[in-house]
């Protein structure tokens, strides 16, 4: 079976800085990844290298069995296969929430408003914020927020959906709402990769936890493994840390 | 309440005055200020309203002196239509009608979008024909007999929404990754920031048909069209970059990764937000090109100015300019007043929308 998501030696330059050395990084289907490791080590450029939010300079990168080349037709493809969450949510302000899901899936599938709209209902639902449909990103806490931007995402029917720290600009008290979200979405089988630092997020969903440092994937391992008795002594620095702060 | 209304000093209400006008250097100065103003507007007042003519029986009883009103009611149709014939105003009548309608149409947020601005082509063209005439019986109107209020209103509406798509391009293309797109935009914008309207009006009426090859007769209100839309994309294409620029990369990023073509994002996505951030600058174009339009008359195009100093310099009426021109001026103002007066609405609006 193909892989959902598959990375053969990814090189990935910002000018002169070497961002991300010869990575190999495959997600079957269905299973959940999270990507942890240190600030400024890759992972963000992984994630959007993987729908070409940035160009990689070498390497191969293959999303549900499409190949991005040159072709923008593919690129389109991978994009629509490929939902995104982003750390600072990205909403659209000017659009209420509504139109936030129900918008993109017009202009870019082309769907009638209809229906684009009941599916929008459909997945505000979803994430528990339908009664709060009508009004504008701006209105909205954090945490709200966050559930429709995955909402959103969720709505253009990805195969894969990629997050980037989606709580790390959350008040405390409204991670555990887009966590649960998130766990709901896994639950249902959704292939996820994830870059957060919620190492009880990891350990309860994850499948796989990949180290990166310095552009690096330094180890993968279960979770289990990884908390417990993480082989590289890089890695265990790193959860050290994390324990301690 | 009787409580709330007594100052707590237990002050009289003339001395309170007295403190009001006079409580501190700055306010003293005002309000001599204000006392000097309104004395010396009181012969205008004397002129505008108490010695004024609303009506008179032949011009000859405007000589006694005040504002002679009655020469506007006598000469409207001709500042209002210029040299239009006066069997078909109506027509030009019905365009400012059409336009208005459009107008108020269009005032809500919520009912813009492709279908107006198609809603709004076909409406333009229509009043277009019918000023021109041609057709359906109506007798045919050469642009050159063409004047006005329409014309004022036509031009300015006709050459900003003109400009608005150049002005688009425009900024895009100075904010562009690609140096030639990036380099024409900065010449082309920078160019004609540094003429003058003046002399882009008379390249486009007098020069251009010198070096056009004689059988070419574009017209010279379309010429003027013309001028005052690459002026006017200009300044709009500056406007909008501000836009840009304070537009998170977030919102772009979000977009792609939501698979929506480069054009849907530009008119779905990013113009409405730029536009958002800019409506004081962007009103601010807008009334300048409003009155800019006035400096048509210099290359011979009848816009209401022109209308009105042709129907001041009537021998029949004694000096009347004065007149005419407040009268013209208080129209421009209520247009001016009016966009305004929206722009602070919708400003509001995008406001309200941003706060919990
Ligand atoms: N657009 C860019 N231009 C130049 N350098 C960049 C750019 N984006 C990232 N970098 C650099 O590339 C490296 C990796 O960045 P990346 O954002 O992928 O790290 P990260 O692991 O996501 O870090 P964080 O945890 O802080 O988000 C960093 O050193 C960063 O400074
Ligand atoms: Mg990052």
């Amino acid at each position: 079976m193909n892989n959902a998501i598959e990375v053969r030696g990814l090189n990935k330059f910002y000018g002169q800085y070497h961002a991300l050395k010869n990575i190999d990084f495959s997600v079957a289907e269905k299973e959940r990844v999270v990507i942890c490791g240190p600030s400024g080590s890759g992972k963000s450029s992984l994630i959007r290298c993987i729908n070409q939010l940035e160009k990689h300079d070498s390497g191969d990168i293959e999303v549900s069995g499409i190949q991005l080349d040159d072709n923008v037709r593919n690129l389109d493809a991978v994009r629509r296969e490929a939902g995104m969450v982003f750390q600072h949510f990205n909403l659209f302000p000017h659009l209420s929430v509504l139109e936030n899901c129900a918008l993109p899936q017009i202009l870019s599938r082309k769907t009638p408003r209809r229906q684009a709209e009941a599916r929008a209902g459909e997945f505000l639902d979803r994430v528990h914020i339908l009664d709060q449909a009508a009004k504008f990103p701006g209105q909205l806490s954090g945490g709200q927020q966050q559930r429709v931007a995955i909402a959103r995402a969720l709505c253009m029917r990805p195969k894969v959906m990629l997050f980037d720290e989606p709580t790390s600009a959350l008040d405390p008290e409204m991670i555990r709402e887009v966590l649960d979200v998130m766990v709901t979405l896994a639950e249902e089988g959704m292939t996820m990769v994830v870059v957060t630092h919620e190492m009880g997020f990891a350990r309860q969903v994850a499948d796989r936890v990949v180290y990166m440092e310095a552009g690096m994937v330094v180890e993968t391992a279960s979770p289990e493994q990884f908390f417990t008795a993480a082989r590289n002594e890089r890695s265990q620095r790193f959860l050290s840390k994390l324990v301690t702060t | 309440m009787a409580n709330a209304a007594t100052p707590p000093s237990g002050e009289k209400p003339v001395a309170r005055l007295v403190k009001l006008l006079f409580g501190d250097p700055l306010a003293a100065a005002l309000t001599l200020l204000s006392a000097v103003l309104i004395l010396a507007l009181l012969p205008l007042v004397q002129w505008a309203f108490v010695d004024a003519h609303w009506t008179v029986a032949a011009p000859e009883d405007c000589r006694a002196g005040g504002a002679c009103w009655a020469f506007i009611g006598a000469k409207l149709r001709l500042i209002l239509f210029g040299l239009y014939p006066p069997q078909s105003q109506w027509r030009a009548l019905t365009v400012i009608a059409l336009l208005l309608t459009l107008v108020l149409l269009s005032l809500s947020p919520r009912v813009w979008g492709a279908r107006l601005l198609g809603i709004w082509t076909l409406g333009l063209v229509v009043m277009l024909l019918l000023m021109r005439g041609g057709l359906f019986g109506l007798n045919y109107v050469p642009t050159s007999k063409w004047g006005g209020l329409p014309v004022t209103l036509l031009l300015a509406v006709i050459s900003l929404g003109l400009a608005f798509p150049f002005a688009v391009l425009l900024a895009l293309g100075r904010r562009s990754k690609l140096p030639v797109a990036r380099g024409v935009s900065v010449f082309l914008i920078e160019v004609v920031r540094g003429l003058p309207l003046v002399g882009l009006l008379f390249v486009a009426a007098i020069l251009l048909p010198l070096f056009l090859p004689p059988d070419w007769t574009i017209d010279k209100l379309g010429r003027t069209v013309a001028a005052l839309t690459i002026f006017a994309a200009a300044y709009l294409a500056e406007v909008i970059r501000g836009g840009l620029q304070g537009l998170p990369s977030g919102q772009i990023e979000a977009s792609q990764a939501l698979g929506i073509p480069y054009w849907r994002m530009v008119w779905h996505i990013i113009l409405p937000q730029a536009v958002q951030k800019v409506i004081p600058p962007l009103t601010n174009t807008a009334i300048v090109m409003v009155k800019n339009t006035s400096l048509v008359l210099i290359v011979g195009v009848f816009d209401m100015l022109s209308a009105a100093r042709s129907a001041a310099t009537d021998p029949m009426w004694p000096a009347p300019s004065k007149e005419a021109y407040l009268f013209v001026a208080l129209i421009y103002f209520v247009i001016c007043f009016a966009i305004a007066r929206y722009s602070r609405h919708l400003e509001m609006g995008v406001k309200a929308r941003n706060r919990t």
